[in-house]
């Protein structure tokens, strides 16, 4: 059942990947800011220099939290992509934002403090939409297996249209762009300083955008399965899609935490709840 | 087989024995003596459970049960007494209209039911439950000794009535191995109202105002419960008038539509013993007892034989409409009850929420009542007894080191009570956190119910309710692993009583997630496939990789001990003022100005007040329904 | 060349500039000078910056915020002070409370001069910076090179 070569290549070709894509949002955002805009391999730099930082700390406690989160938001990932369970995985990635909070908790610093409680709801905002997009994969084709959804015949998008939009929710959220910023942003401009990532800098701070790359990567394939019928398409959504997270990130303000949760909650609901309410009206005919 | 009515006694009487000592010394040998042994006697039902269906141990002696009448008449006199003496006239009402049907009952069943044979009983589940009694209840009343020397030098104001309080203890124990291990439903019955009194008393030890006031509330709503459950027993007589269905388990196997109307009716009072909502108020309200007491009540006892009863009822109400509404009041109950939990800053209250909201969930998987909600329910059953008490006598432990129980003022604990700390944050990620215990059941739970009738209403309640747990439990933890540098260290005088206690706890919430499928394949599953015929398990890779998860997380924090120190540290950022270590700063004008830490409460969303009116009269209507429905069946 | 050329993030602060400069600053931020093509980020945080940029002279409120900043920042790090102001006070030079340009607090690196500096020489100034920030790179590991050219050990405030 397991694909442990498909982790293997997660593990190396990930933050390649999720550091290219990127590399690519920052100049198509300076393109359409009318900039230049960075080299591609920017983030690559950025990373490298990160690590060539001394390290200094608030609280040595805070080494644990992050290195804790990084490996399992690497653990959740390639889990994932050996073809494992959807909900442990699932479960492993909160697992591993606990301890970002955890890691920005630890520093007893006000600006980390707000980020951290920020960072929670933004958790509560998105977490109903994904494991609801689990279950909606489940319906469709019975099963919880990662593997499993990758290999289901039919296109997943025609009978999960609701979900793939509350999903898209998700991804707004968790690229940590505008609107939804609010514990720490993907951009230089402010407004609690840096949220969660205050108090992390050097080298720690490069874990948490290693993290962040995995975590990307994670996600994307999580849209994949969608359309995982027919890669070409696949692929080409996933190209759209980003461009659309950026289109919204280059045009939309932060809105308050208030906001978040109520449409994060309600586009579940809506969406989601709603897509999956008539798939199980419907069970009868949806093929296995 | 000696076991089973040797658990039940053994507790009564070393209570017995707890209410004629008062030399402190000799108590606690009682108590130590009196705890190992129930321990190991209940360790040692392992070896005689069958490894599948019950065994049965006929009692024969019909003066048991005439015993118990009197005795639960005794209880109703005495009752009577206090609510005259604390002018409780609801209550007074209740146990009259109470007692009026037990009289009935008795009076009805006449000569008829003297040819049958009580009997006891032990089977998996009951053996679960009994090792939770047993461990669990006996480790709670060891740490009782010395909490409770504590609790009287800090309330001097209340009467040392250790000696009703430890009696209390062990018929509570007593009475809940009577509970489970009963198959004669009246029997079932009376250790349900003991249940009721201990409670009563317990929650009631200090005898002020608020925790008089809170005991009878509890007994209201219990007794209540208790009407639901007589009226059961007396439709029971009505169409069985040979008696041979008050043996739950010819009950279970006998027809849908004579099971169904006292299976709802034991049912709800399963849901008032378990606090859903909306008799969610009396377990909130009992946090005014002593800790230990909530850790039993929440833990191990009192609420646990609510959910007992309802899993135990779970085949006949699966497919029901009555099943799903009662399933939809413990949803309901998890949805809301985690929600409130967001709002409050009391650790104990956060506690009791999320036991409601953890009772909730496990109805609602035994309402819904597909085998793998059933398996789900009793791993739910297991994880949440074992990181809530610890978690209960944690907060105990801090409260009287730090003299409060806000989590608000347990900010950076990990520096001031470090171990106590670690504990606490383990209980904590018991709670809620992969790879451990309530998570895999949660989990079970959303595969449950992604195939059961209408569980996508219950998938809905999981995912948002779910979510609602992170966010409370995080946000604790976070208030407890702050590196506030300059707290002063103050772990020392907490007894070795207290610590092997705690650390028992602690393992055991670790030790249950590695050993959880042995647990299941040993004990859940054959209840399951015995009641249902199937049965369901993780699958082994899951397990495994679980598995892996947990070993990673108890090796990481070695880490710690390869990471180098000679890192620079530097204070928090503070906007660029230079600030102390506990965010002291040079304002403006020169004016000290120190810096506080507190967590969102968002009292606006998730209130308490709004959200229990909502979760009352919403569950109050399910309850309606479900009353309608089934005096439609009965009539 | 290392990263940390190719990735210098900044720190802005405003010491008590009239805002002249500060403008400039942040107008090498727009499309039109855009120094994110160097790689450049003005971050708001001293944890993750790499240069700090100081605008306007130190006076008797801000020596000890400016100390601080530049204490948590980790090591390597330069100091750009931009504008006149900044080099050695400035026309505020005499004023009672003002103590004089950024290097009577802390050590400077870069020296950007002009009333108001110009874009151009602030990207000029960052860019010069960057050789220094990889030269003491080079220094970090080795013995008696921990800390910037004469700067105290830093650390405590």
């Amino acid at each position: 059942m397991m694909h442990i070569e498909n982790a293997l290549l997660f593990l190396v070709l990930a933050p390649v990947i999720g550091g290219l894509v990127a590399g690519i949002d920052r100049k198509i955002t300076a393109r359409m800011q009318g900039r230049v805009g960075p080299p591609l391999l920017q983030p690559f730099y950025d990373v490298g220099k990160l690590f060539q930082k001394e390290q200094i700390l608030v609280a040595p406690s805070q080494n644990f939290y992050i290195t804790a989160y990084l490996v399992f938001i690497v653990v959740s990932g390639a889990l994932f992509f050996a073809g494992g369970d959807l909900l442990l995985v699932i479960f492993a990635f909160t697992l591993a934002h606990i301890f970002l909070v955890l890691g920005a908790y630890s520093s007893y610093s006000p600006y980390s403090f707000i980020g951290a409680e920020r960072e929670l709801i933004q958790i509560i905002a998105y977490e109903p939409m994904i494991i609801l997009s689990a279950v909606g994969m489940h319906l469709v084709t019975r099963s919880f297996y990662v593997a499993d959804i990758m290999a289901a015949k039919v296109p997943l998008i025609s009978y999960l249209p609701g979900v793939f939009i509350g999903f898209l929710m998700v991804l707004t959220i968790k690229l940590r762009k505008s609107p939804f910023d609010l514990s720490t942003s993907h951009h230089a401009h402010q407004e609690i300083v840096k949220g969660v990532t205050t108090e992390f800098s050097g080298p720690m701070l490069g874990r948490v955008e290693i993290a962040h790359w995995y975590e990307n990567v994670f996600l994307l394939g999580f849209i994949y399965l969608f359309f995982a019928w027919n890669p070409l398409v696949a692929i080409l959504v996933l190209a759209i899609v980003y461009f659309i997270e950026i289109v919204i990130d280059n045009t939309f303000s932060r809105v308050t935490w208030q906001l978040t949760l109520k449409s994060a909650w309600i586009i579940a609901g809506l969406m989601g709840l709603a897509n999956l309410g008539i798939l199980y009206y419907l069970s009868g005919v949806v093929p296995v | 087989m000696i076991t089973l009515p040797f658990l039940v006694v053994f507790p009564a009487l070393a209570a017995a024995l707890l209410l004629l000592i008062s030399r402190d010394s000799w108590r606690r040998l009682v108590v130590w003596a009196g705890a190992a042994v129930t321990g190991i006697a209940s360790l040692s039902l392992l070896f005689i459970t069958p490894e599948s269906g019950p065994l049965f141990y006929p009692v024969g002696y019909e003066v048991l049960s005439e015993g118990m009448f009197v005795a639960e008449l005794a209880i109703a006199v005495f009752l009577i007494y206090l609510g005259i003496k604390y002018r409780k006239y609801l209550a007074i009402f209740l146990i009259l209209f109470q007692a009026a049907l037990l009289v009935f009952f008795e009076t009805g069943r006449g000569s008829v039911l003297h040819h049958i044979t009580p009997n006891l009983f032990i089977d998996q589940f009951s053996l679960i439950m009994a090792l939770i009694i047993g461990i669990i209840g006996s480790l709670i009343c060891v740490y009782s000794l010395g909490y409770m020397a504590t609790y009287h030098e800090r309330h001097p104001n209340v009467p040392d009535r250790r000696r009703s309080f430890f009696f209390l203890v062990f018929i509570f124990l007593s009475a809940m191995f009577g509970l489970v291990f009963s198959d004669y439903l009246p029997w079932i019955f009376f250790f349900w109202e003991i249940t009721t009194l201990c409670s009563f008393l317990l929650i009631g030890y200090s005898k002020t105002d608020e925790s008089i006031k809170n005991a009878f509330l509890a007994l209201n709503m219990n007794i209540l419960g208790g009407i639901a459950f007589a009226g059961a027993l007396l439709y029971i007589i009505a169409v069985n008038p040979g008696g041979e269905l008050l043996h739950l388990h010819s009950l279970i196997q006998s027809s849908h539509a004579i099971a169904l109307v006292p299976a709802v009716l034991i049912g709800f009072a399963g849901i008032t013993k378990s606090a859903l909502m909306p008799f969610s108020g009396w377990l909130v309200g009992a946090m005014v007892a002593p800790t230990p007491v909530s850790a039993l009540l929440h833990s191990s006892t009192m609420v646990k034989a609510g959910v007992y009863i309802i899993v135990r009822f779970a085949p006949v109400l699966t497919g029901t409409m009555e099943g799903l509404i009662i399933g939809l009041v413990g949803g309901v109950t998890f949805l809301l009850a985690s929600a409130i939990a967001i709002s409050q800053s009391n650790a104990k209250k956060v506690l009791a929420y999320s036991t409601i909201a953890n009772l909730g969930l496990i109805v609602a998987c035994a309402g819904v009542g597909t085998y793998k909600l059933i398996w789900a329910a009793i791993l739910l059953i297991i994880f949440h007894a074992i990181a809530k008490s610890l978690l209960f006598l944690c907060v105990g432990t801090v409260e009287h080191r730090i003299g409060s129980r806000d989590i608000e003022d347990m900010t950076g604990l990990i520096v001031r009570m470090p171990r106590i700390s670690v504990m606490m944050f383990i209980g904590i990620a018991g709670m809620f956190l992969a790879p451990f215990g309530m998570l895999i059941s949660k989990w079970a739970a959303i595969e449950a119910f992604s195939d059961a009738q209408f569980g996508l209403a219950f998938i809905a309640i999981l995912a948002f309710g779910g979510s609602l747990t992170v966010l409370f439990w995080s946000k604790w933890m976070g208030k407890i692993i702050s590196m506030c540098p300059v707290a002063e260290r103050v772990e020392n005088n907490i007894s070795t009583e207290k610590w092997m206690v705690l650390s028992i706890l602690t393992a055991l919430t670790v030790l249950v997630c590695l050993i959880f499928p042995i647990i299941s394949a040993h004990l859940i599953e054959p209840f399951v496939l015995a009641v249902y015929g199937q049965t369901t398990r993780l699958s082994q890779d899951n397990i495994t990789i679980m598995a892996m998860m947990l070993f990673l997380l108890m090796i990481m924090p070695f880490s710690l001990l390869l990471y180098r120190n000679d890192k620079r540290i530097v204070p928090a950022y503070m906007g660029g003022r230079p600030t102390t270590a506990d965010l002291t700063f040079q304002g403006s004008m020169g004016i000290q100005q120190h810096v506080g830490l507190c967590n969102y409460y968002f009292e606006e969303v998730f209130g308490e007040q709004k959200l229990f009116m909502a979760g009352s009269a919403l569950c109050f209507g399910l309850i309606l329904l479900v009353g309608t429905l089934t005096a439609g069946v009965a009539l | 060349m290392s990263y940390l050329s190719r990735s210098p993030w900044l720190l802005h602060y405003d010491a008590s500039s009239c805002n002249g400069c500060d403008i400039e600053v942040l107008a090498c931020l727009s499309p039109l000078y855009d120094v994110e093509r160097f790689g450049i980020i003005n971050t708001g945080n001293p944890k993750h910056a790499d240069v700090l940029v100081i605008t306007g002279g130190i006076n008797e409120q801000n020596r000890q915020v400016v100390r601080n900043i530049y204490d948590q920042m980790p090591d390597p790090k330069v100091v750009v002070a931009v504008g006149i102001c900044a080099c050695t006070g400035g026309v505020f030079r005499e004023c009672y409370n003002v103590v004089g340009g950024i290097d009577c607090i802390i050590p400077v690196d870069v020296y950007v001069p002009g009333c108001a500096a110009r874009p151009e020489s602030i990207i000029d100034g960052i860019v010069r910076a960057l050789d220094i920030l990889e030269a003491k790179k080079e220094r970090m590991g080795k013995p008696g090179g921990t800390g910037p050219a004469g700067s105290p050990a830093g650390g405590a405030q």
